[in-house]
């Protein structure tokens, strides 16, 4: 048998990139070290596995670290396949692409604008970035429809690539209806989607990796809080 | 010999991200059509092709798009896994390690860059041409990271980071000729510098870049013309 793998995965339980890693490696029937950190008070573990950013998360295999939440999956991924181990990215070429590329507008397009509501600094603001919001999962909606060809996940019948990349960000969506009563996924609006978040919700490596919702909260009133200190202070 | 690979690449000639993909077609020896785009009249099959960003490079194979230079690298390498070089190293740990550096240079490497030519302020200029200093550095440290001492990102053979990174070689060549600003500075970067030397001349490389003075005509009438909007705007 393979020589024992030493998996240690630091993260922070609100952070949707973490969530991802995390719930990869859940995916995957794979035990792993979880190290929480703490944002202002960074372990020197981090900071010297992830020089470049800093950042959670981080993936330490066998001593070896792996940064980048996408990365990260498409590591986990690879090593971790064979007989009876789900599959997170498609085999087929053409259906990797429509993966990666869905991944790439959560993470370019839909993220940056979803974070910008819990950042506005003024009621103006915050309206605007809903709206971006709002016209940002509208493609999402239609990418649904057109990737999961009438399955439960965008990529097939479990958890796939394009489902872990929009599904971390689940429990900020919901933090922000409960903090601003801006509902970005509803059944009238987005209806594929809004069904698609409960089966998500209900998964096991959902139910096991997912904060409460509460705690979203929480950490988002104290972004709000140093977004306005830092523009005060300029 | 096989049955037809229909592949037709959309592109604009100046666009960095368009030369990614050509890069990737040209080192793997694949043959395909291009097409030119007008990106103030784009055409139907672009726009259909590309409903959510509606920009180039998109790749068309036997009719299905793909969209995203990274991402149609990657499918170029799995699609034509057979054919010519593998972009994409085969140790999972270092693939790993080339999609964080392709990654940097979209999301640090390139976001500096403009900042610094086109940042509305001095202050943000300024800021720009900091956070490049930084950015060129770290690829510097990424380049002796993975190439290990050989010649390129992939080793022996230029690979998935040489491809993302050397889309950029036409506007680094003009840059020194716009701002007399060379970004991998031999005396600060060298074996960058090396690198894009020896990158650019390779045989699959050397005639798919655009020349250089050509650019720098783009890029003249593109400060031109915002300085025109701007003296007029604060009219």
């Amino acid at each position: 048998m393979a020589a024992k793998e030493e998996l240690k995965l630091l993260g922070v339980d609100v952070s949707p990139f973490a969530i991802r890693a995390h719930m990869a490696l859940v995916i995957k029937g794979v035990s792993c070290e979880y190290v929480v950190e703490y944002l202002s008070n960074k372990s020197e573990l981090l900071l010297s596995s992830n020089p470049i950013y800093k950042k959670v998360p981080v993936l330490i295999h066998n001593g070896k670290p792996i940064c980048e939440s996408l990365v990260i999956v498409q590591y986990v991924d690879e090593i971790f396949s064979g007989d009876g181990v789900p599959s997170i990215l498609p085999t087929d070429p053409y259906e990797r692409a429509i993966a990666r590329f869905w991944a790439a507008y959560v993470d370019d397009k839909f993220f940056p604008v979803l974070r910008g509501i819990v950042l506005a600094l003024t009621e103006q603001e915050r309206v605007e970035k809903a709206t971006e919001t709002f016209a940002a999962i509208e493609p999402l909606e239609e990418a649904f429809a057109m990737c999961s060809k009438g399955k439960a996940f965008f990529c097939g019948d479990s958890i796939g690539y394009i489902d872990l990349a929009l599904g971390s960000l689940l429990v900020w969506i919901e933090a922000i209806r409960r903090m601003y009563n801006i509902e970005i996924i509803s059944a009238s609006k987005t209806p594929r989607l809004s069904a698609w978040a409960e089966r998500f919700g209900e998964s096991a490596a959902a139910k096991e990796v997912l904060p409460e919702v509460d705690k979203a909260v929480q950490f988002g009133k104290m972004l709000e809080a140093a977004a306005s200190a830092a523009a005060a202070s300029k | 010999m096989a049955g037809a690979e229909d592949l037709k690449l959309l592109g604009m000639w100046a666009s960095p991200f368009v030369l990614r993909a050509k890069l990737a077609l040209s080192l793997k020896g694949l043959n395909y059509e291009y097409v030119e785009e007008d990106l103030k009249n784009k055409s139907e099959l672009l726009l259909k092709s590309n409903p959510v960003h509606n920009k180039v490079p998109v790749l068309i194979h036997n009719g299905k798009p793909v969209c995203e230079s990274t991402v149609i690298v990657q499918y170029i390498d799995e699609a034509f896994a057979g054919t010519g070089l593998s972009l994409l190293p085969s140790d999972p740990y270092e693939r790993a390690l080339a999609r964080f550096w392709a990654a940097y240079i979209d999301d640090k490497l390139l976001p500096s860059w403009t900042k610094t030519s086109r940042g509305s302020t001095e202050e943000e200029r300024a800021e720009g041409k900091e956070q490049s200093a930084v950015a060129v550095e770290n690829l510097e440290g990424a380049l002796r990271e993975c190439s290990k001492g050989k010649p390129f990102f992939g080793g022996d053979n230029p690979g998935y980071v040489d491809v993302i990174l050397g889309g950029l070689l036409g506007w680094v060549r003009a840059s020194e000729e716009l701002y007399g600003i060379n970004p991998f500075d031999p005396a600060k970067t060298p074996l960058l510098a090396a690198w894009a030397e020896r990158f650019g001349a390779l045989e699959a490389v050397d005639p798919v870049i655009p020349e250089v003075n050509k650019l720098v005509e783009v890029a003249k009438m593109m400060q031109a013309k915002l300085a025109a909007e701007a003296a007029g705007a604060s009219n």
